[in-house]
Order: C-alpha cells, then sequence, then structure tokens
C-alpha cells in the first residue's frame, strides 16, 4: 500500500526556519530521504516553493481564481513524500522518523487503489474491459 | 495492547531487521545465528515495549539486546578465549546510541541469503526474511504455504548457512558477476511467482511483486555500478506498471493487446525509464535485464499495440538472442517480426524451432503459428495448430481463448 507523508507547519514555524542554518535543514532532510531511498520504499517527493501561489474556489459556479493559501488555515502545505509500506504501521514508523521540528506537521494518507473502486461497477474502464470479454468470448 | 505492539515491533523489524541481522552477523560471522539473536530481541521487545514505551530508536535497541544476548551465550559456554573477550568488552563498552548500520554489512547478509549452498526455496525464504524484513507469517501466507512449513525451511536455511560455514562477505571477483546473477534471480523470482501465479488471490500476488520491486530497490543502493540491478528494477517497474489493466474485475488475464493503457501507472513507468536510463549510463551495455526492460520501455511507452516500435523490438530480441539465447525469445522474435514486418517472415522462424523440437509440450508454439498462418490465410493448417495448443495450454481460460479462435476462422 501507498502513503502520502503530507508535510504542513505554521506561518510562524516557516518564519522561524529562516533564521536556521539552512545548511544544517538540507542535510537533516537529505539524511531522511536517502534513507527512504535505501529501504526501497520511496516512490516520490517533492517540496513546494516558499512562494505566494493561488487558490481556485469552487464555491460559485464559475471557479474564483485568489491569491495565497486557503484563507482559514494556519499551516501551510509545503511538501510531501509518497512511499510504499507493507502496514499502517511502518508509514507511521517513517513519519515519526522525519525530522521536523516545532510548529511543523506530518499528515499520513492512504493513497487509494484500483481495489478502493470495486463497487464502481458502472466505471467507464471496468465496462470496456466487459466489452472485450464479450468480443474474445472469454466471458 | 499485544496486538498493536507486535505491528509496532514488525514495522521496526521490517525498517531495520536485515540492517540489524547485518551488525550482528558481522559480529558472529554467521548469519543463522545472528538471525537467532536478532529474533531474541525481537521476543525481549515484544515483552518490554509495553511497560517501557518504544524506545526512540527501537533499531538500536534491538541490535544492542541481540549483542548481549551473544555475550551472555559465549561467556555461559565458557567459549570465552582472548578472541572473544575482546569484541565482548569491547561491545559492552558501546552505546546504545552509537549503532551506525553500515551497507557494506547488508550487502554481505544478501550474499549470504542467496548463497548457492542453499536452494532456490530457502533462498527466496531467507531473503524475503532477512533482507526484506518480513516474518514467517507473511512469508508463508504470500506462497500459500502453511507457517509450520515455512518456519522450518527458515530454520533448515539458516542450519545448513552455520553448517557450511558461508563466510560473511562479499564474492571475490572471479566469482562476483555469478553470484550477482543468482542474487538477482532470486529477487526476480519473487517478483515472478507475484505476476505470473496462477494460484491464490490477487492481492498476494502485487504483494510478492511490491516485495521483490522493494528488494530489487534497495540493491539498487547497495551495488549502484553494476548495470543489470538498474536492468533488472526498470523491468520489474514496467511489468508492474501494467498491474492495473491485466487482471480483469473477474481475475482473468487480459493480454497485452487488450490493455486499456490509460490505466497503466505512469509514475511507475517513469521510474522504469529512469532506472533502464541509470543502466545505459554506466556504459557497459545492456545485459539480460537492462535488455528485457528496453523492450518491456518500448510496449510502456507505445499508445497501442498497432503505434509500438516493433522493429526496435525485433533488434532488441536479436540481442537479447546474442546473450541468453532460448527457444521463448526466439518466439518473442518471430512474434515481433510478425507485427514488423508481417506473419510470411516470421513464420519460417517459428518453423525452425518446431524442427528442431523446441517448447515441446508447450502451447506457445503452436498456437503463436497458429496465428501467423492465420494471418497468412492458410486457415485449415491455423485451425489445426490452434486445436494443438488448446489441448497443450495448462490453463482453463487459455484453452477457451485459443478454441473460440480456432472456432472463428
Amino acid at each position: 500500500m501507498k502513503y502520502m507523508l503530507i508535510m504542513r507547519a505554521t506561518a510562524e514555524a516557516v518564519e522561524a526556519s529562516k533564521t536556521m542554518d539552512f545548511e544544517k535543514i538540507i542535510t537533516a532532510m537529505g539524511e531522511y530521504n536517502e534513507a527512504l531511498m535505501k529501504a526501497g520504499v520511496l516512490l516520490a517527493g517533492e517540496g513546494l516553493a516558499d512562494e505566494a501561489g493561488f487558490v481556485v474556489d469552487f464555491d460559485a459556479e464559475t471557479p474564483i481564481v485568489s491569491d495565497g493559501p486557503y484563507g482559514e488555515t494556519h499551516e501551510l502545505f509545503n511538501g510531501f513524500w509518497i512511499i510504499q509500506t507493507s502496514s499502517k504501521e511502518e508509514a507511521l514508523e517513517w513519519a515519526t522518523r522525519c525530522p521536523l521540528g516545532p510548529g511543523s506537521k506530518l499528515e499520513v494518507r492512504r493513497v487509494t487503489e484500483a481495489s478502493d473502486f470495486a463497487e464502481f461497477a458502472d466505471n467507464e474502464y471496468i465496462q470496456k474491459e466487459a466489452g472485450w470479454r464479450k468480443e474474445l468470448g472469454t466471458e | 495492547m499485544m496486538s498493536d505492539i507486535r505491528r509496532t515491533v514488525d514495522a521496526v523489524w521490517r525498517i531495520e531487521g536485515g540492517r540489524i541481522v547485518a551488525t550482528l552477523a558481522k559480529m558472529v560471522l554467521d548469519v543463522g545465528l545472528a538471525e537467532d539473536l536478532a529474533q531474541e530481541a525481537v521476543a525481549d521487545a515484544l515483552v518490554q515495549w509495553p511497560e517501557s514505551g518504544v524506545p526512540r530508536n527501537a533499531g538500536a535497541w534491538l541490535t544492542a539486546v541481540a549483542k548481549r544476548k551473544a555475550i551472555d551465550g559465549w561467556r555461559r559456554r565458557e567459549r570465552l578465549d582472548e578472541r572473544y573477550h575482546a569484541i565482548a568488552h569491547e561491545l559492552d563498552e558501546q552505546i546504545v546510541e552509537d549503532w551506525q548500520p553500515i551497507d557494506d554489512d547488508l550487502l554481505r547478509l544478501v550474499f549470504a541469503a542467496c548463497h548457492p549452498v542453499l536452494g532456490r526455496e530457502a533462498q527466496v525464504a531467507m531473503t524475503l526474511r532477512v533482507v526484506g524484513g518480513l516474518t514467517s507469517e507473511e512469508i508463508a501466507r504470500m506462497f500459500l504455504v502453511p507457517l509450520a512449513t515455512m518456519q522450518q525451511r527458515i530454520v533448515r536455511a539458516k542450519k545448513t548457512l552455520s553448517a557450511a560455514r558461508v563466510p560473511f562477505e562479499v564474492p571475490e571477483p572471479d566469482e562476483w558477476a555469478a553470484r550477482l546473477g543468482g542474487v538477482l534471480g532470486v529477487v526476480y523470482l519473487i517478483f515472478t511467482e507475484g505476476y505470473a501465479a496462477t494460484s491464490g488471490e490477487r492481492w498476494i500476488r502485487t504483494e510478492l511483486a511490491d516485495e521483490a520491486l522493494r528488494i530489487g530497490r534497495v540493491l539498487a543502493g547497495l551495488v549502484p555500478r553494476e548495470p543489470e540491478v538498474h536492468g533488472l528494477v526498470a523491468l520489474m517497474e514496467f511489468q508492474a506498471s501494467r498491474f492495473a489493466a491485466r487482471v480483469a474485475t473477474d481475475g482473468s488475464p487480459i493480454l497485452l493487446a487488450d490493455q486499456d493503457r490509460r490505466r497503466w501507472d505512469r509514475a511507475q513507468i517513469g521510474r522504469g525509464k529512469a532506472a533502464l536510463a541509470r543502466a545505459d549510463t554506466l556504459g557497459r551495455g545492456r545485459g539480460n535485464y537492462a535488455l528485457q526492460a528496453a523492450i518491456a520501455q518500448c510496449h510502456a511507452i507505445a499508445p497501442s499495440i498497432d503505434d509500438t516500435d516493433w522493429e526496435r523490438i525485433v533488434l532488441l530480441y536479436e540481442a537479447l538472442g546474442r546473450i541468453a539465447p532460448s527457444p521463448v525469445v526466439e518466439l518473442n522474435r518471430a512474434v515481433a517480426v510478425s507485427m514488423a514486418t508481417g506473419p510470411a517472415s516470421a513464420l519460417p522462424i517459428v518453423d525452425r524451432l518446431a524442427e528442431a523440437g523446441a517448447l515441446r509440450g508447450s502451447h506457445l508454439l503452436p498456437s503463436v503459428r497458429g496465428e501467423l498462418l492465420a494471418r497468412l490465410g492458410r486457415t485449415d493448417e491455423a485451425r489445426s495448430e490452434l486445436t494443438t495448443a488448446a489441448g497443450l495450454a495448462a490453463n482453463r481460460r487459455q484453452r477457451e481463448v485459443l478454441l473460440a479462435k480456432a472456432a472463428a476462422l
């Protein structure tokens, strides 16, 4: 199963990190990433730029675009990893090893798989497969 | 909660197990004993952690406890000669937090687990156990054998390694290529067992293939200068990228030509391409796995069967046939030739195989020959070949497909 580790930090923590030794932060994160790679579990991971983005809001009929992160959030989403583990506990174990400090959080969410949508039998793909099986006489 | 601790310990073992056993094996110079010591430490953790809480560096804790058990064992058996005395003293001095696993030790462990003194089944079990960090229960479940059988297989493997005094080291240069080939063979066997298993539930197969991929990635980190390791990882990534599209909802296989390519895992294909590029960057040419990966890549990047670069696949099969000649490779080449230049040029290749008596007893040759004859309009011969193929097919569903094709001619 795959898990996404979603890194979030408060605005204060992001601000505080600017006074920290960035070399040290990079090294600690680098070691963590290397450990994930050496264990063969890292599938993907990216950091998000520390500059204002924009938000597309779907409340109204026409999506509304505004600057910055979600208005009511107190934490900034600033990066993620996707890891492949054999259990939730293993994902948790990796998450607790992440070198983050006060003001930071990791949210751990399972990535959905095809089997999560097994009940959607009317899905386009599944119907298409059924069609093939008819054609092939393998039904 | 006992079961919660069990799951936590399993998770730690999964992440650190291989490195813990490697560290211990380096010390006691016996992989079997090292694994026993580590298991004793795990048993201690199950008793102590519910009380004390999970230590901050759980891997270091397990390693330290196992080391102490080794020392105690030596003392008990009064085998504290000069050498062990020195080691024991040194270990007593060591602080728990000091533990820094060494990659080379893990590599030594990989070679021990896949040592030729063990049979294939034992190599597979030991690799999953000590390198993959799986529990015996998990391995037994994946291979659909009773737990007791798997436990016995692992105990015997450990005894065999001890009895044969298998050294805890990487092979000498003159043995290196063959031994590394053996290790890669074990990993790929685990993968294909998951990829093409005929029995069991679908999830079991995916799990095994995932395990092989994980171990393959670990290996790529341990011997990054070996092109074939990256070739194997690339091959497994490409093949695994098709998992979701490969099996119908009722569990029956869907052939490459009929797969919905939109369901292929693009991120996984990307990782496969990156791994193959790493193999190529090393500039030592493509080996068996890298060539198979290159063929898989041609399929992975093609929008459809017709828009596949079949000329390139023909060339790749020719190269593969030169370094690893086999009737299956030759038959695959024939299929690629038929797609690239038509059935007339492919048929002689298949005929040569048939004349040589290759693949006798398998449905593969007559089914390909039947397809080619059908495309050439030689209907009666095609029907006869397809019927022969159907009679040889082991899988019921395959048989039905072949008979249906014969009937439709």
